[in-house]
Formats: C-alpha cells, sequence, structure tokens
C-alpha cells in the first residue's frame, strides 16, 4: 500500500505486461530523444544561438542609425522603411513600445538579423507565421534566416513590457 | 504524546501534526480563493466579447493570479501534506511543531506583503518580474520571506523521517506516498535555493544597493525557481494519486520497485526542464537546450508514462479484488465515481497526462518551442498541468482530509460529488481555448489582440475568437466549480457534522 | 515461539539488495537531487554566460 511501509524487500523482478511497458516507454522516450539533435542536422529550421554582449546600448543604436541612414527607402507611421543589402547584416531595435525600424527583405536572400531590447524584456513574434523570440537587453541575437515566403508580417511583441505592451507592433517585408 | 486513532484509516495522527495540516489547508484554499477571483477577472478580460478590465488591473490581477493560484495555494496545501506523509502517514509525530508554526507564520507573512503590494499598484510586473523591470522592494522581501517559510517547512520533512526511523516508525522505506513527498521535498529544496539566489540580489537592486543585475542571468536562475516549483507539484500530485488510490480502493502499488524508480528519476532529472523558458532566448548552446529540455534524454517523461502505468494499474487490481471481475472494463464502471476524492484524482490523471503533460513534452522541443514559445498555447499547456492536475488532485485529496484530519463530514456532499466533474470541464475548455488561440500565434500575457492604439494592426484568424470564447465559457463553469469547492471544503471545516470519534 | 522467533531473524538475515538501499537513502538521494540540476542546467548556463563574446564592430 502507498500508505504502508512495504514489505522488508521489495526489490523484485518486473512481470511481463511491466517489462513490456518499460521497454515501449523507454524506447519511445529515447526516439523523440534522439530526434532533437538530429533535427538539429537535418533540420532547416532550429533556434539560432549566436549572440554577442552589448556592453553599451550606444553601440547598438550607432549600427541602426547607420543602416537607417544608408538603406532608407519610405516611411510609415514615423517609423523609417529600410531595404538593406541582401544578405547583409540587419539591425532590429525593440524599445518599449516599439520595433525599429521597419524591414524590407528580399525573398530568398539570407540576412543577419542582429534583435536587441533598449530597455527590457520583450518577445519578437512574427506573425501569421507564429515564431518567436526573446529580445533581451543587453544581449544581440543574431536570427540568420531566410524568408521564403513574400508578403506583409507584423511583429508582436509577446513578453509583458509595461501598460504599452499591446501597443508594440511593428511590420516587416518580404519582396 | 497527544495521539488520537482515526477511526477510518486506523492512522495515530498527532495532534500538532492535525493542526498544521488543518491550518495550513485552510489558509491554502483561501489562497487558492484569491487567485482563482483573479482568474475570473482576467480570464473574462481575455473573452474578447466581454474584454472586462483596464490594462492596468489586468496586468495587476495577472501578477496576483500567478502568485496566489500558482504559488501560494499549492505551497501551502503541499506543507499539509508533508506533515501528513512525514508524520500522520507514519504514525509517528511531528518533531519541533514550533519550526511548522515559523515556517506557517513567514509564508502567510510573505504572502501577504506580495498581495498588499500588488494590489497597492506597486509591482506590476508579472509573476516573473523579469529584470529590468523594477517592482518595490517590498515585493521582492515578500517572495524571500514566503520562500523561507516554506524551504522551512520542506526540511521538516527531513527532521521528522529522520525522527521517524530513530523512533522506529519504519524500519527501512518510506511509504510510496511519503517517498513521493520526499522527492517533492528534494525538489523544493532545489528550487527555493534557486529563489533565494536571485531573489537576494534583485531586492538589493530594486532598493539601489546594486546598479546592475544581468537580464541573462536573470533569466536563467528565476526559471530555477519557476519551473521546478511546478516540479514540487508534480511529485506531491503524484504522491496524492497513489495515496488516494489506497485509501478509497485499498490499492496497492503493482510494483513498488517501477514506481519509485520513477520517483527516483523525477528527483535526478525533473528539475532540468527549467530550460523549457529560455529555449529561444540567446546566449545558450543548443547542447545545453536540447540536454536540458529533454529532462536528459526525456528520462523525467519516462517515470510519468511509468506512474500513468502503475496508477490506473494499481486501482484495477484493488477493484477487481472486490470483485468487478466481469470483462475487461468491469472494475472501470464500477469504480466509486460518486466520491469526490476518487473522481476528482482520476479526473486529474487523465488531465494531466493528455491535456497538460504531452503538450509540454511537445512545446517543450527545441523546434516546435519556435512557433510556441509566449504563445497562449504556454498558458494552456499549464493550466492542463497545475490546474487540471495539480489543483484537481489536491482538492480531491482534501476532500479526504475533512473526515481524516478536521473530523468532519462533508456539507452538501451531493454538490461536493459532481463538483470535481465540472472543474474538470471548465478548466479544460480553459486548456483547450488557449492552446487553440496559442497555435494561431494569440500572446499570452497580452491586453488587447486587436492592437488598439498600435501603429499597425494585426488581425489574428477569425477562428481564435470562438476558441478564446470557449475559453471564457470555460472559466465560468471553473470558477462555478470553484465556489463549490471553496463552499465545501471551508463549510465542511466549520459545520460539518463531526464525525464519531 | 522461539523457533518462531529464530525463522523471523533468519529471514532477516536475506541481504536487501543494493539498489533498493539506495532508493532507502534519502539523504544520498537528496544529494544527487541537487547537484544534478544545479550542475547541468545552472552551473553549465552561467558558464556559457560568461564567455559570450562582445559585439563586435560592424559597417554596415
Amino acid at each position: 500500500m502507498a500508505i504502508k511501509e512495504p514489505e522488508r524487500i521489495w526489490w523484485k523482478p518486473y512481470t511481463w505486461d511491466e517489462k513490456f511497458w518499460v521497454a515501449v516507454a523507454l524506447l519511445w522516450m529515447l526516439t523523440t530523444f534522439t530526434f532533437m539533435p538530429v533535427y538539429h542536422f537535418i533540420g532547416k529550421q532550429n533556434p539560432p544561438f549566436e549572440t554577442y554582449r552589448v556592453r553599451n546600448p550606444e553601440q547598438f543604436t550607432a549600427l541602426v542609425d547607420a543602416m537607417v541612414e544608408k538603406y532608407k527607402v519610405g516611411e510609415e507611421e514615423g517609423i523609417p522603411v529600410v531595404h538593406p543589402e541582401p544578405g547583409s547584416d540587419v539591425f532590429l531595435q525593440a524599445s518599449m513600445w516599439q520595433w525599429y525600424p521597419i524591414l524590407q527583405l528580399e525573398k530568398g536572400k539570407t540576412y543577419r538579423i542582429h534583435v536587441y531590447s533598449l530597455d527590457i524584456v520583450h518577445g519578437m513574434s512574427i506573425l501569421p507565421i507564429n515564431m518567436n523570440f526573446m529580445v533581451l537587453p543587453d544581449y544581440d541575437y543574431v536570427l540568420t534566416l531566410t524568408p521564403t515566403t513574400s508578403g506583409e508580417y507584423h511583429i508582436v511583441c509577446n513578453e509583458y513590457c509595461g501598460l504599452g505592451h499591446h501597443m508594440m507592433v511593428g511590420k516587416l517585408y518580404v519582396k | 504524546m497527544e495521539f488520537r486513532t482515526c477511526s477510518f484509516t486506523g492512522l495515530k495522527i498527532h495532534k500538532p501534526a492535525e493542526d498544521l495540516i488543518k491550518w495550513n489547508v485552510i489558509t491554502a484554499v483561501l489562497f487558492l480563493t484569491l487567485g482563482g477571483l483573479m482568474g475570473l477577472l482576467i480570464g473574462i478580460t481575455r473573452w474578447p466579447s466581454v474584454h472586462y478590465l483596464d490594462p492596468t488591473y489586468y496586468y495587476r490581477y495577472l501578477t496576483l493570479h500567478g502568485f496566489d493560484a500558482l504559488l501560494v495555494w499549492i505551497i501551502f496545501f503541499e506543507v499539509a501534506l508533508v506533515h501528513f506523509t512525514s508524520a500522520v502517514l507514519l504514525n509517528t509525530r511531528t518533531v519541533i511543531p514550533s519550526a511548522g508554526w515559523i515556517a506557517y507564520s513567514l509564508m502567510l507573512i510573505g504572502a501577504i506583503f506580495v498581495n498588499i503590494t500588488t494590489f497597492a499598484g506597486k509591482a506590476d510586473v508579472l509573476f516573473t518580474s523579469y529584470v529590468p523591470l523594477k517592482a518595490s522592494g517590498v515585493y521582492y522581501t515578500g517572495v524571500i520571506i514566503f520562500a523561507v517559510g516554506a524551504l522551512t517547512a520542506f526540511g521538516h520533512f527531513f527532521a521528522n523521517i529522520i525522527q521517524a526511523k530513530r523512533d522506529g516508525a519504519y524500519k527501512h522505506s518510506l511509504p510510496l506516498g511519503s517517498f513521493g513527498m520526499a522527492a517533492a521535498s528534494i525538489i523544493a529544496v532545489v528550487t527555493l535555493a534557486h529563489g533565494a539566489v536571485i531573489m537576494i540580489p534583485t531586492l538589493l537592486w530594486s532598493i539601489g544597493l546594486i546598479k546592475y543585475l544581468d537580464p541573462g542571468t536573470y533569466r536563467l536562475i528565476f526559471w530555477g525557481l519557476g519551473h521546478p516549483s511546478q516540479q514540487i507539484n508534480v511529485c506531491a500530485m503524484v504522491a496524492a494519486w497513489y495515496m488516494v488510490s489506497a485509501f478509497v480502493l485499498g490499492g496497492k502499488p503493482v510494483n513498488e520497485k517501477l514506481s519509485r524508480t520513477a520517483f527516483v528519476l523525477y528527483i535526478f532529472f525533473i528539475n532540468v526542464a527549467s530550460e523549457h523558458h529560455l529555449l529561444v532566448d540567446p546566449i545558450f548552446s543548443n547542447w545545453h537546450k536540447i540536454i536540458n529540455t529533454s529532462y536528459v534524454m526525456h528520462l523525467a517523461v519516462f517515470a510519468s508514462m511509468v506512474h500513468a502505468f502503475a496508477i490506473p494499474a494499481s486501482m484495477e487490481v484493488a477493484l477487481r479484488e472486490k470483485g468487478y471481475t466481469n470483462g475487461l472494463f468491469e472494475w472501470l464502471k464500477k469504480a466509486p465515481w460518486g466520491n469526490p476524492a476518487f473522481s476528482g484524482t482520476f479526473l486529474s490523471i487523465i488531465g494531466f497526462g493528455f491535456l497538460g503533460g504531452t503538450t509540454g513534452v511537445i512545446a517543450g522541443t527545441e523546434q516546435f518551442n519556435i512557433i510556441r514559445h509566449n504563445t497562449f498555447f504556454i498558458t494552456g499547456h499549464f493550466h492542463g498541468t497545475v490546474v487540471v492536475g495539480t489543483t484537481l488532485a489536491f482538492m480531491a485529496f482534501s476532500y479526504l482530509l475533512m473526515p481524516y484530519i478536521f473530523k468532519r463530514e462533508l456539507i452538501m456532499p451531493r454538490l461536493a460529488s459532481v463538483q470535481p466533474y465540472l472543474y474538470f470541464i471548465g478548466v479544460s475548455m480553459v486548456s483547450i481555448g488557449m492552446m487553440a488561440a496559442g497555435a494561431l500565434g494569440v500572446p499570452r500575457r497580452h491586453w488587447d489582440i486587436t492592437f488598439s492604439g498600435a501603429p499597425f494592426s494585426f488581425t489574428f484568424d477569425p477562428s481564435v475568437d470562438m476558441f478564446l470564447s470557449i475559453m471564457g465559457l470555460g472559466t465560468l463553469l471553473a470558477v462555478f466549480a470553484g465556489v463549490i469547492y471553496v463552499v465545501v471544503i471551508i463549510g465542511s471545516a466549520l459545520f460539518g457534522r463531526r464525525v464519531a470519534p | 515461539m522461539a523457533d518462531e522467533e529464530r525463522k523471523i531473524e533468519e529471514q532477516e538475515e536475506e541481504p536487501i539488495p543494493a539498489w533498493q538501499l539506495f532508493y532507502d537513502n534519502i539523504m544520498l538521494l537528496f544529494f544527487f537531487g541537487v547537484a544534478v540540476p544545479t550542475l547541468v542546467y545552472t552551473v553549465w548556463g552561467l558558464m556559457e554566460i560568461v564567455q559570450i563574446p562582445d559585439l563586435p564592430s560592424y559597417s554596415p
């Protein structure tokens, strides 16, 4: 009984049904586990892990400003739209409550998108494809990605960041 | 020494242990009431056609809902289980009852600090309080005092079992129920130690004594507190499942070795699942993510699969021994479905396994996490584990504690016997509604998914409205069943007919 | 009576399997329960945090 001390020796062999279940469960678990690293090598979508520490926020802001100045092609709601060189390093900055700037990417080209937060922790949710990444202050997270479908995407913040959290919506274009 | 013999179980019950269990259970239920009320308010705010609260109160009550329902209710109840399994179940005493009362007072004071600060609007930082989001120092002080109290309470478990062995209350092995709570207590120590390591610097930072706190380190160590605190629940809940099976049906574990091995795997490996929160963070390497998120090769998930086999098997064996042997399923048909302790436990097993557990393992896979992280899916997942699983299991167990510990019969037994079903259906609707909406990208912790006031607006798939309405209706049903529970338990504790001594 | 007692004593002498002794040793389980997550999750994680390189300079 689960409520009484068991007999003196309870370390006994399993019965056949227990053995069967343990074997099935263990095999199942090891398979699902093995698939994680395997998919890491054969899969096309894995969480990126390239990160740099940002000692000085101005260093990142300067990179964003330089990119905006050089590649600006328009403006929406006061936020610049930039069309950076395909295959280049692209910078996206989160702050309360804005994604800056609006990126215009080209389909089939690979970009290194650096995301960074100026103030507190934010969450980057690219909709409607529903891809999500954390954006932390003091860390530059490099998302190496290749857009495969053209269209208009939105970036919604999905980590609580104060009262204006629900107003933190940005845009992303793939042409 | 002051002992009495329980007329139902034959257990010898130590008076101080009995008092500690009573007070911890009642306090737990009061905080569940508060947490549930907050749950109602935020639940109907996320129901688009109601959208009840304004953002300030939405985030404030969300903070409180997390703290009271996820931490305070559950840990107070677990402390009651600590005394139940380390003293009552062993027919022995709780050592140094005053330590139990100190732990109780600290937890209560800490919880009150946090609640008052949050109600006063000085801590709208949500349960996770990610730095550099800053709350008042009183908030962190409250969390630390609560954690110290809880650590003392779980420490009590070890003191009790050491003394019990000296007193000859058990010879070699703890009963399985106590062994499960031993696993819970070990995990609790890891959890609360992480809490102390991160909350003390955060307190110093919030009052200005420390200039800088690294947000990445905070997230790493905070989740060493935040996720394992749910693993304490898993162990305590599984221990409660085994105990209910034994008390209600006379079931015994089909194989002690199998069940204990599963608990040992929990002790070793389940805590590393804190990584689930960090899968799409910068910083950590893929190997750190893979090894940790898989609970070291899914061995802790394997443990859950073992319990999923062993507990229904113990119920089946017990019911077959009662003579329900016709066909494959007569035992299931003839199970005591009208007994809320049994039905609550059974529904908790089903809900935890199918709604909570499986979705957690899926969303905790590195690659899947990209399309699930911080969406409403995650909220749906842990309402499956913590609410359908743990909360329902503890509700079921408290129906047993009424006659055993409070020496009272249940008031309104009819209502009590339908309560687990209503609660199960309600919370399952919440969980499923959330998961479906989350799969379509709806974020968690978000006041307005129509993005009013934002420069750009995104429109979700129209079916999201339906899923969120299912969640809203489920919230109402779950709260209704929650009210029944609170009325029955508090009412029985105060006014229930006394059982014969 | 004496015979029965002797019989019980003989039974008692049957050694308890090592694994069972391990499972019954709560303090040993406690040690592993604390050590495994602390090393595999926390310490490893902290090591990775301190090893993160600084942001290099770019010319966009």
